[in-house]
């Protein structure tokens, strides 16, 4: 897994059928990426409905979320319409897992993207990254905490 | 993962306020699991009332619940006519019909005063509230509702392993 201080690959990927996102275009911001198993998860414990609901604290350190798991972007596209969410998921599709693996995060027993999470700062070095049990939804508390410290440095 | 702020004079408290055990609940009133964790903790507190102290802050899933927000003022409402806890009780007892409208008839269910009812629920400390403990929660690490504090540790599983915890 990729560690604080290193330069964050770059990577593109679909965040909606027909749109898709490059990292590199959001230097000048913060930036967390959620990497996560698998859509669909039981609702109200759900992480990417967590965050969800926790945009508007991001928002303050002027960070971007994004979340990304294998699923497709027609997936993506369903479950983000079904729990309402206004943050984009992205697809790491095709190849499958591609960038998980990049960022040292993919369960290659379960072909999953594991619990993972990355704030990466607005020179696009990431300076803070967290691996979670799988079945454990991480919170929102650590991701805070970093871009606390981002603001302080 | 421990509680970042501390059970205080402000909180809603039930049981036995000079226990040694606290146990602090993060909620949402319209999340069918908090529903479901109602009757036993309801269970829990009439059997082990006198060994506990038992908090209730909201954390409200806006988003994804239409009517969490609202009925979290409704309670805090309810606080002011110092019936927090009957609102609270009234909402999990009918979740399923929870919808704004609703939320005057169960005020009148529990005997609120209406007219202060719906002047209450316009005032901006009540959101600020609200606000302020779904702030406390997330910097504290809730992950999901319902969310259990033990003794200011959280406690990694639902009402029923709090209950067995208990029974220990």
């Amino acid at each position: 897994m990729l560690l604080e201080n290193t330069v964050a690959p770059d990577f593109t990927l679909f965040a909606t059928p027909d749109q898709k996102i490059t990292l590199s275009e959001f230097k000048g911001k913060n930036v967390i990426l959620a990497f996560y198993p698998a859509d669909w998860s039981p609702v109200c414990s759900d992480q990417m409905a967590l965050y969800n609901e926790v945009r508007q604290y991001f928002k303050q350190y002027d960070a971007e979320l994004f979340g990304i798991s294998v699923d497709s972007k027609w997936c993506h596209l369903a479950f983000s319409q079904s729990r309402s969410l206004h943050f984009p998921l992205l697809a790491d599709f095709e190849p499958k897992g591609a960038v998980a693996q990049q960022f040292g995060v993919y369960d290659d027993q379960e072909g999953e993207c594991k619990r993972a999470l990355f704030v990466i700062d607005k020179e696009g070095i990431i300076q803070w990254s967290y691996l979670s049990p799988t079945a454990i939804n991480p919170g929102a508390d650590g991701i805070l905490a970093a871009l606390s410290n981002l603001k302080t440095k | 993962m421990s509680l970042k702020i501390a059970v205080s004079q402000s909180d809603h408290v039930q049981g036995n306020l000079n226990a040694g055990l606290t146990i602090v609940e993060y909620g949402d009133y319209q999340c069918p699991y908090c529903g479901a964790a109602y009757p036993v903790l309801k269970k829990l507190m009439k059997e082990y009332g006198q060994q506990l102290k038992f908090v209730f802050r909201n954390f409200p899933l806006s988003e994804m619940h239409e009517y969490a927000l609202a009925a979290a003022i409704a309670a805090e409402a309810a606080g002011l006519q110092n019936k927090f806890w009957q609102m609270h009780d009234a909402i999990y007892e009918n979740q399923e019909q929870l919808n704004e409208q609703y939320l005057f008839t169960l005020a009148e269910k529990v005997g609120l005063d209406i007219q202060q009812f719906k002047a209450d629920i316009r005032r901006a400390e009540l959101t600020d509230r609200i606000e302020a403990d779904f702030q406390g929660g997330i910097m504290s690490g809730v992950n999901g509702t319902p969310s259990f504090y033990v003794n200011a540790k959280k406690f990694e599983g639902g009402a029923e392993d709090l209950y067995q915890l208990l029974g220990e």
